[in-house]
């Protein structure tokens, strides 16, 4: 649903926030329909209805004139296959992700392949969930899977082509493997570079035939490794933080210290005199000072007197927020889900020897703090628009709130995307954030590149945190232990309120991101309400890796334990009881059971818990087993994960989203929070916002259920079932719920 | 003029002394292979060797150390365990973002130039400060004991 409202919502255009201007977006309806054909043979021109897109699918074979043409794969006549990726790679292996796809269908070898960041052109790498060129909500395998297929498959038949008319033998008599194209009646053979220029002069096939997956060499097998292997463990790989033009100045920009104030007096004669200051420049944003490196920049931002205007900033304390929360809980919401009678069936199973069970879930606010921080290089062209070096992850946004920053055409933004150290749903914005401060003190400071820079301190407390949320639900098993009804009340902030996403994201006063994975809970309750109240605050908020899953598989699970024991049941058994009509979600669920040894018994102070979900099409469950000492205190011991994203193209990149989506959800339960006293966040760096370390990190076990069906993403799902599989461990342990987020608040991790 | 040693090769830079190393290293002498996390020591992002020793770039201003101080970063690392590390993190495939990864490299051989067999709680104890937020963690331990092995044997 998310990326179908993205898409709708692309067609209302993005401004700076202030003002939305224009976006076109062309017209791809039919594409999805497309896709939804199963895997195998696939014939171009025959099951997409629209030329043009056949036409954009197909790769361009280049000689070394054109360095960067707008296509999918260059075959180089030094024989490499670059394969260009529309999609960031924020570490969660994209790349060699779409790589592995264009080189199986071109017969590549995987020695010859590398990766590429494709340039910024809707036209060209738009994302067919999202209308528009970016990266999210788990899309990229899912979205890249035809395309890249196909685009393989046409550079394959004309290398082939050319080999054929060079040799003149029939190409039907040509065979590629492992990046060679061969006669073997004639014994001749030559490479993909060998080939490249005559392959490039001939026109794309109309039609390609793709592999039957027993075929796959590179799809699917376990020892490929990642493309950014070696120049990730050596230094050589370049961030946009690494990004060095000639004649680059540093910038650092003071901002409010509380969400909403604005700038009313400057004084910044003591930050002029810091050694290796340029310039201060005063920008509705905040005030940047501009230096000759980072150190000077930070020194003179740290000798700038700013006084805010906070007349509309947020004054509140997160308490504060929260108490404002828990009033507004008790009236009803706007409808998310409403089937048969909730209230009356939790009456009904209350008076008739049933068991009725009421929570209140606390979930604060959270960073994404992404390794790298914010950053971003802008070089104005003395033609007009400007280039920009950046970990862009929205791209298409962020080349049209560009262009209405520097009054230029949004194809006159050029981006040159870097690896990027991190996002989690951080770099993705509506308003294109820190690229929009870069190119406005640019525009302020058009002497020379700018590199804008935020500190961790400015990462921590700038805002656009996964929302705090309140959950208040009531649900009842019957005296036969069946799940009859469930009531959920959700209160939070929306990020997509005041954006151009908003007309369409928000339905009926619902945001869509606030209640996924509960309003559509695969459990089948039959009298189920889910209601929701936005609440609205300055407090900047956005997505946060997995979104709204990120909590509503956490009270949810958590409450599906409470009711299992309510009734009596094994928390196992008591959701397979439940998901008859859901294989795929059983399936993950069995195995992640099995392979965890459920049901065997444990140690004192051991604990074992479980929870399983659906987020992004793809189908996860965890078990986690925890020890529980004397004093109270947990470590989680061993995670084991089971999952099912349909046709893997790299098991070892999936094991690694899994991974890492293991740590990300229990470093976030154990200590992840923003507090804010009277509107100013409280932590600031790795000292307050406290990170998964090494020995919080649990073993993690990895099973992948193997699948034709059409592959899904596994760069988020990996995430909301963890946590509330640990707290489920301890709760089998303590027979405490732990329903206040992180952890850390309830005394029971230091 | 502070006068520096890295990675074998004395460096004149015109910087204030109280400038971190980090800053020195990144915009002065534009070896960025060593990260800005944090700035406060809290990530390890920014660890180099200073004769031998892993330190934070990040608070090591520059006038703190001496021409005589050998400063080591990603960029020169060598030997037995640098080999060891780096060919066992390319082998399991350790990265993801991979940013904080040249600070885990420097600590990790650091760790296994002085112990060429450490237990889990010698990794923890070397490993803590350093901070992976893509949570890589599970594969550093393994690259550890990998690389430990190859030394060893």
């Amino acid at each position: 649903m998310l990326h179908h409202l993205i898409r709708q919502a692309a067609q209302h255009g993005f401004g700076d926030g202030l003002s939305p201007v224009p976006l076109p977006v062309p017209s791809r309806r039919g594409f999805l329909k497309a896709i939804g054909a199963g895997a195998g043979v696939l014939v171009v021109g025959a099951h997409l209805p629209m030329p043009a897109l056949a036409a954009e699918a197909a790769p361009k074979i280049i000689g070394p004139a054109d360095p960067r043409p707008h296509a999918f794969i260059i075959v180089a006549p030094d024989n490499t296959v670059t394969v260009l990726a529309k999609h960031l790679d924020k570490g969660q292996g994209i790349v060699t992700g779409i790589a592995t796809i264009a080189a199986e269908e071109l017969d590549a070898d995987w020695a010859q392949v590398r990766g590429a960041f494709a340039p910024a052109d809707q036209k060209l790498y738009a994302n067919h969930f999202f209308g528009l060129q970016g990266t999210g909500g788990s899309t990229a395998v899912a979205n890249s899977w035809d395309e890249l297929r196909m685009a393989g498959a046409a550079a394959r038949a004309m290398l082939v082509a050319a080999a054929a008319a060079r040799w003149k033998v029939p190409a039907g008599e040509v065979t590629v493997s492992k990046g060679v194209v061969r006669h073997a009646a004639s014994n001749r053979s030559a490479t993909f570079g060998e080939l490249a220029e005559e392959a490039a002069k001939l026109p794309v096939p109309q039609q390609v035939k793709l592999k039957d997956p027993k075929d796959y060499v590179l799809i699917g097998k376990a020892d490929l490794h990642r493309l950014d292997h070696i120049s990730k463990t050596n230094g050589t790989a370049i961030f946009s933080m690494d990004i060095r033009r000639p004649g680059q100045v540093t910038a650092v920009l003071a901002r409010s210290p509380r969400f909403g104030g604005t700038v009313k007096s400057v004084d910044d004669a003591a930050a002029r005199k810091v050694p290796g200051v340029i310039d201060v420049v005063s920008l509705p944003v905040g005030v940047a000072v501009i230096a000759k490196n980072t150190w000077a920049a930070i020194k003179g931002r740290e000798a700038l007197t700013v006084t805010w205007d906070d007349a509309k900033a947020e004054t509140r304390g997160t308490d504060a927020m929260l108490a404002d929360y828990r009033k507004a809980a008790e009236k009803p919401g706007s409808v998310a889900a409403n089937k048969g009678d909730a209230e009356k069936a939790i009456a009904d199973a209350k008076a008739k020897g049933g068991h009725v069970v009421d929570g209140e879930f606390v979930f604060p606010y959270l960073a994404h703090a992404p390794m790298e921080p914010l950053n971003a290089v802008v070089a104005l062209n003395p033609e007009g628009g400007c280039t920009i070096w950046a970990g862009s992850q929205f791209q298409t946004v962020e080349q049209m709130v560009v262009a209405h920053i520097l009054g230029c055409k949004p194809e006159q933004v050029k981006i040159d995307t870097q690896w990027a150290g991190g996002s989690f749903g951080r770099r993705a914005t509506t308003n294109a954030d820190y690229i929009a401060e870069a190119v406005m003190i640019a525009k302020a400071y058009p002497k020379a590149p700018v590199h804008l820079v935020w500190t961790r301190e400015d990462d921590i407390k700038g805002g656009r945190y996964r929302p705090l949320f309140l959950h208040r639900i009531t649900a009842a098993v019957d005296a036969k232990g069946a799940l009859v009804g469930w009531k959920q009340r959700i209160v939070g902030q929306s990020f997509m309120a005041g954006t151009p996403f908003e007309a369409v994201m928000v339905k009926d006063g619902v945001d869509a991101t606030m209640v996924e994975g509960a309003s559509d809970m695969a459990y089948p309750v039959a009298n189920l309400a889910v209601d929701a109240h936005t609440l609205a605050s300055p407090v900047t908020t956005l997505w946060w890796r997995s979104v709204g899953h990120t909590h509503t598989a956490y009270a949810k699970e958590v409450m599906i334990d409470r009711l299992a024991k309510a009734a009596g049941k094994d928390p196992v058994a008591f959701r397979m009881e439940m998901l008859k009509d859901h294989p795929r979600l059983a399936g993950v669920l069995k195995l992640a059971a099995e392979k965890a040894g459920w049901g065997q018994p444990l140690p004192q102070g051991k604990g074992r818990g479980v929870a399983v979900h659906e987020s992004f099409n793809t189908y996860v469950a965890h078990v986690a087993d925890v020890t529980v000492d004397a004093k109270g205190q947990v470590k989680v011991d061993r995670v084991v994960v089971a999952v099912d994203c349909g046709e893997v193209v790299n098991p070892d990149v999936v094991k690694a989203q899994m991974e890492g989506g293991a740590g990300w959800g229990i470093g976030h339960a154990l200590r992840g929070e923003i507090t804010m006293t009277d509107g100013v966040v409280d932590q600031a760096n790795f000292d307050g916002y406290l990170p998964l370390r090494m020995s919080d990190m649990p073993k993690v076990e990895v099973h992948i259920v193997p699948s034709h069906e059409r592959p899904t993403g596994a760069g988020e799902p990996g995430v909301p079932t963890v946590a509330p599989a640990v707290a489920n461990a301890v709760f089998s342990v303590t027979g405490q719920p732990l329903q206040t987020l992180p952890f850390s608040r309830g005394g029971i991790v230091s | 003029m502070v006068r520096i040693n890295v990675n074998g090769e004395e460096r004149q830079v015109d910087v204030p002394e109280d400038m971190p190393l980090l800053w020195v290293l990144r915009d002065e002498l534009n070896m960025t292979g060593t990260k800005f996390g944090c700035g406060i020591a809290q990530c390890g992002a920014c660890t180099v060797h200073v004769d031998g020793t892993p330190t934070r770039a990040c608070q090591t201003p520059v006038g703190m150390l001496t021409p005589d101080s050998r400063i080591t970063t990603i960029e020169g690392v060598k030997g037995k365990a640098a080999q060891a590390v780096q060919a066992a993190w390319q082998k399991l495939d350790v990265v993801q973002c991979g940013y904080c990864q040249s600070g885990q490299i420097m600590s990790a051989i650091a760790l296994l130039t002085d112990n060429q067999n450490p237990t889990d709680q010698d990794i923890d104890a070397a490993m803590d400060g350093n901070v992976c937020r893509c949570a890589t963690y599970v594969r550093i331990r393994a690259a550890i004991k990998d690389a430990a092995q190859t030394m060893r044997a």
